[in-house]
């Protein structure tokens, strides 16, 4: 099955949308990151950076949660445009 | 009057109303304290019904009893080392997906649970009705719409409270299931868990958390229950990891 590369979360830009496909992590990290809302199949809105481009605030099932890009790094997806 | 209290514990998402209902509960009999904002250390008050007085505490909001944050230890201590009567899992009722996430965590832990479906004031402002009957028969324990700011549902959730402490509602706490490589894994760990715990703790949650490699349970293991780590929690932990 021919398949665009999966883009990382952490590429995406604010005002985009992002589904994710998987978590490339194990443990603890992993289990936090699907906790705030981050598991495949769900609807990511990147909504800003912060002044020093670290963390980024997401939308992700009605709340917003802030991720360094040291974990948004992990979790991949499909860049699905603007809101 | 009763001389027995019973405690009840509130836990649920940050930001969901639990501080708010812990004030009006405790605001019907006497005024502890008013912990705005957001709650770090867990606040105890008191409240009366019917006769019947009751401890509350007020834990910190966490979107996990797993991942090992301090507040997140904090509630899960509470939960399964405070024992308290009842727990109340106070979720925003706007944003079901994500709050039910904790309220499943709750279930593995113990079958005294409340469900608080608060902010429904704020869910019947976006046009959401929520079916509370089927949710609470799917979750198998009650279900209590509420809208704490406004003091709304607050005789109806005392009212459950009272019946549960008095064992008069019996709970079927839906169990999720995992793979069948774990529910075997589970299957094994089970008679072990009992015979280290015994019936004081819930063996299927401790199995869980130790198939996990949760570390941090042991250690809260160890410093409440000195005798589970006789030799027990070592050969536990020793069979989790060959299992
Ligand atoms: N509309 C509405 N707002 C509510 C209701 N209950 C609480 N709030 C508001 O929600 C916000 C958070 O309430 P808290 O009681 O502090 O929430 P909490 O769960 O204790 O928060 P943490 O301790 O941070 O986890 C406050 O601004 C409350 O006034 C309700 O039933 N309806
Ligand atoms: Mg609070």
């Amino acid at each position: 099955m021919a398949r665009a590369k999966l883009a990382r979360l952490s590429d995406a830009k604010p005002g985009e949308r992002f589904r994710i496909t998987k978590l490339e992590i194990e443990g603890t990290m992993k289990r936090r990151l699907l906790d705030l809302g981050f598991v495949p199949g769900s609807e990511i809105t990147v909504l800003q950076k912060s002044p020093l481009g670290d963390p980024t605030a997401y939308r992700v099932s009605y709340t917003t949660i802030a991720l360094r890009k040291e974990e948004s790094d992990h979790i991949y997806g499909e860049r699905i445009g603007n809101e | 009057m009763n001389k027995k209290k019973y405690t009840v514990a509130l836990a649920g998402n940050p930001n969901t109303g639990k501080s708010t209902l812990f004030n009006v509960l405790t605001g019907l009999r006497q005024h502890t304290g008013n912990w705005p904002g957001k709650t770090v250390i867990h606040a105890e008050g008191f409240f009366t019904y019917k006769n019947e007085e009751y401890q509350i505490i007020d834990l910190p909001g966490t979107y996990s009893l797993y991942s090992n944050s301090a507040d997140e230890e904090v509630a899960r201590d509470f939960i399964i080392f405070g024992k308290p009567d009842v727990t109340l899992v106070v979720l925003d009722a706007t944003a079901l997906e994500r709050n039910l996430n904790l309220a499943l965590q709750v279930l593995e832990m113990t079958d005294r649970v409340i469900v608080c479906l608060n902010l429904m004031d704020e869910a019947r402002k976006k046009g959401m009705i929520i079916d509370t009957a089927n949710l609470s028969k799917k979750l198998g324990v009650p279900v209590v719409p509420l809208a704490a700011r406004n003091k709304e549902g607050i005789e109806e959730l005392l009212e459950t409270i009272a019946r549960m402490v008095h064992g008069e509602i019996k709970t079927t706490p839906l169990a999720v299931s995992y793979s069948r490589a774990i529910e075997e894994k589970i299957t094994k760990l089970l008679p072990l868990v009992k015979e280290v715990v015994g019936e004081e703790y819930p063996a299927r949650w401790v199995a869980l958390r130790l198939l996990d490699g949760d570390t941090s349970l042991l250690h809260a293991l160890q410093h409440h229950r000195h005798h589970f780590f006789r030799e027990g929690s070592a050969h536990a932990c020793h069979c989790a990891k060959s299992i």
